[in-house]
């Protein structure tokens, strides 16, 4: 594991770690779906019961997983290209538990993308490195697009339906690309609904990075599709640097080969409401995932992350760190990561870590790691999450060192994301993203 | 030359019982180089009067001056405070995550200098004073305190006000739970500033013990929130001997 915590131990089962696990931190509690009627009879202690019952999060061949069903069945989920046979989630979904429906609800339409003539509703400016094809397009079927990529919720079906040519790129057989390929996707008005399909490929024994940078405003619902080719190498940075009032509700599915490897990062700073459901598919022996995020969520501002690494083959790798920080009234964060290791995936090594750093009161951080192993011959497996709080005796403490509010908490936030930062392999995103970070902090403060 | 000097402090505590006062005309002057013992029963009052002229926002200040060289400590904020030359040296530090001991000590001395240090002198002098203490260099890639035993985390703070060179430093029961090694090596810290920078010193303690290694050139019996005697280290002598009962039967 290359990131070290900022709280408490990291061993699976460990009572402190897990203490927060599933927890919530914050404040008063606040309710996760903001105003929904099918919520009622599930009041703030019955979610607590059930977070605490996941704590444990593991599930062991012959036992149901924590006694949730949808859990013990997460491979089993429904996948299809149809948007008929998925229905609009509602706060019974555990999948959308956490999720402001109402808040997002525009998302759950079937609506195509409101482009006007000479007026795109999100435009797309695409770079390709040298030693890369030309970007081109694949349609619905068009291998291979789909084949990593099945729709698991609503608006990846709709996302998918809606986009007749999807964006391709691709590292061709052999190449290593020094440069990365770049995504700049600007939304062009909060209120236009805009649907994207996007395949990242690396053919056999390539390398290559490629960034999606989001920025302005949309409704946006997006798929991001990533082909892993044999023995090559990925890169994948999704930046979520949305204007205030964005909705963004994203697919990332990724398909490994043998002896492939994907580091896959997250980072979320903007927008009104954002979820990103990143999968991780292991489909050949000697493969190695690793997925980072880090987000900053601040006043009226809901976050959601979650993943899910699937060991479908032997000898494989994944470590997963996921970091945020909550600042301001209404902050919210979730984090949810689940990991199955199936009963042909021995000698699997698996690890994954959420921690959140809370710096104000009000904001409130949900955390929720799951592990199912349906085998026992596994290199290791574990998991951590817990949530800190940035308290008023911290505060004093550096204060009274002569360091300002604002000092101190910029001390304190850089600390807990310096290591996460340091993994992003391309300097200037790792600049951006520091003052992007200062830039959070300051805002809030004021 | 600096000079502290409290007038009639007075300090409340929010309670669940309600508002409570807690220092009731707090009267006391230190000057550069002196060292003032505050001593003084558990409850008495000590730690408050510590923590208000640190600026903590649990205490409220009802009535009264503090002022460092003729500026009014009590309209600074609390970063303000330490940068005017205030130091608190805290009984129970807490735990800072994420900040290393490193990065913690450069931020403070350049908030305090109001200019990053020189970076060659600056390690040296860093590794320089944790050797003094006795401290592992592996202690500066720690997180603030975090996983420090008790004596680590006293040294710690001592480390800082040899670093920080402020002219006015408050000690807060350093000297509680300390072995007697940690205890020799905290108060030898605590002299090196003294001779080096000259600063004066309010040294809040339950026990005379400390009072062997550091030599107090006043002594100050605490009471009730309020000085109820004062004289020089004899003072000290006689509380060792009979203890503070004398002084609470009258209190109570």
């Amino acid at each position: 594991m290359t990131t070290t915590d900022v709280k408490g131990p990291e061993s699976t089962g460990d009572e402190q770690a897990n203490e927060a696990v599933g927890g919530a931190a914050g404040a008063a509690p606040v309710a996760a779906q903001d105003v929904l009627v099918e919520d009622e009879d599930r009041g703030e202690a019955g979610r607590a019961v059930r977070a605490e019952l996941e704590d444990e999060g593991i599930a062991l061949p012959g036992s149901p997983a924590s006694g949730e069903d949808s859990h013990a069945t997460r491979a089993n989920r429904v996948r299809s290209f149809e948007v008929a046979d998925f229905s609009r989630p509602t706060s019974k979904d555990e999948e959308w538990r956490f999720t402001p429906l109402r808040v997002l609800s525009p998302l759950f339409e079937d609506l195509p993308t409101e482009d006007l003539e000479g007026d795109p509703a999100v435009d797309y400016q695409i770079s390709v490195p040298e030693g890369a094809p030309e970007a081109s397009t694949l349609a619905p079927g068009q291998s291979p697009r789909g084949t990593a990529l099945v729709p698991e919720d609503i608006v990846s079906a709709v996302a998918s339906a809606r986009t007749e040519q999807a964006l391709h790129l691709r590292a061709p057989r052999g190449a290593e690309l020094a440069d990365p390929f770049r995504v700049a996707i600007t939304g062009r008005g909060a209120e236009r609904r805009g649907n994207a399909h996007v395949v990242l490929e690396t053919e056999e024994s390539s390398v290559a990075t490629f960034v999606l940078d989001h920025t302005g405003s949309a409704r946006f619902a997006e798929n991001v599709e990533m082909i892993v080719g044999d023995n090559s190498q990925m890169t994948v940075i999704s930046l979520q640097n949305w204007e205030d009032d964005a909705l963004h509700i994203s697919a990332h599915h990724s398909r490994l080969g043998r002896d492939a490897r994907l580091k896959h990062i997250v980072v979320t700073l903007g927008g009104r409401a954002v979820r990103i459901n990143a999968i991780g598919e292991f489909s050949a022996p000697g493969s190695e995932l690793e997925k980072l995020g880090l987000y900053f969520s601040d006043e009226g501002q809901f976050l959601e992350h979650r993943i899910f690494v699937d060991h479908a083959a032997p000898k494989c790798t994944s470590n997963s760190a996921y970091k945020g920080a909550l600042q301001g009234k209404g902050a919210r964060s979730v984090w949810v990561g689940d990991v199955l290791i199936r009963k042909e995936a021995e000698g699997t090594s698996t690890y994954e870590l959420n921690r959140n750093l809370v710096l104000t009161e009000g904001a409130r951080a949900d955390s929720v790691p799951n592990l199912e192993i349906e085998t026992g011959e596994i290199e290791g497996a574990g998991h951590a999450a817990a949530t800190g709080r940035f308290d008023d005796e911290q505060l004093f403490y550096l204060r009274a060192r002569g360091i300002p509010e604002l000092e101190a908490r910029r001390l304190v936030v850089r600390g807990f994301f310096a290591e996460l930062i340091q993994q992003i392999d391309v300097p200037e995103i790792r600049e951006a993203l520091t003052d992007s970070i200062e830039a959070e902090l300051q805002r809030s403060m004021n | 030359m600096s000079i502290l000097e409290i007038r009639d402090l007075h300090a409340t505590v929010e309670t669940p019982e309600g508002t409570k006062e807690i220092l009731k005309g707090v009267d006391l002057t230190i000057r550069s180089g002196e060292t003032h013992a505050i001593m003084g029963p558990n409850g008495s009052g000590k730690s408050t009067l510590a923590y208000s002229i640190a600026g903590h926002p649990k205490y409220e200040i009802t009535s009264g001056t503090v002022t460092l060289d003729g500026e009014d400590v009590l309209a600074m904020s609390v970063d303000e405070r330490a940068r005017a030359g205030l130091f608190l040296a805290m009984q129970y530090p807490v735990e800072v995550p994420g900040v290393t001991v490193s990065n913690f000590l450069r931020t403070a001395k350049t908030a305090i200098d109001g200019e990053a240090p020189a970076l060659r002198t600056w390690v040296k002098d860093v590794r320089g004073a944790m050797d003094n203490l006795k401290m592992d260099p592996v202690f500066a890639e720690r997180n603030v305190n975090e996983g420090f035993s008790g004596g680590e985390k006293k040294r710690h703070e001592i480390l800082q006000m040899e670093l920080l060179k402020p002219s006015m430093a408050i000690l807060d029961e350093t000297d509680s739970g300390l072995d007697v090694d940690a205890l020799r090596v905290v108060s030898e810290g605590v002299n090196r500033a003294k001779d080096t920078t000259d600063v004066g010193v309010m040294l809040i303690t339950h026990y005379t013990r400390i009072l062997n290694y550091i030599k107090p050139d006043f002594v100050h019996v605490f009471v009730n929130g309020q000085v109820a005697e004062q004289g020089g280290p004899e003072l000290a002598e006689r509380l060792e001997a009979e203890g503070y009962e004398r002084f609470l039967t009258g209190a109570k």
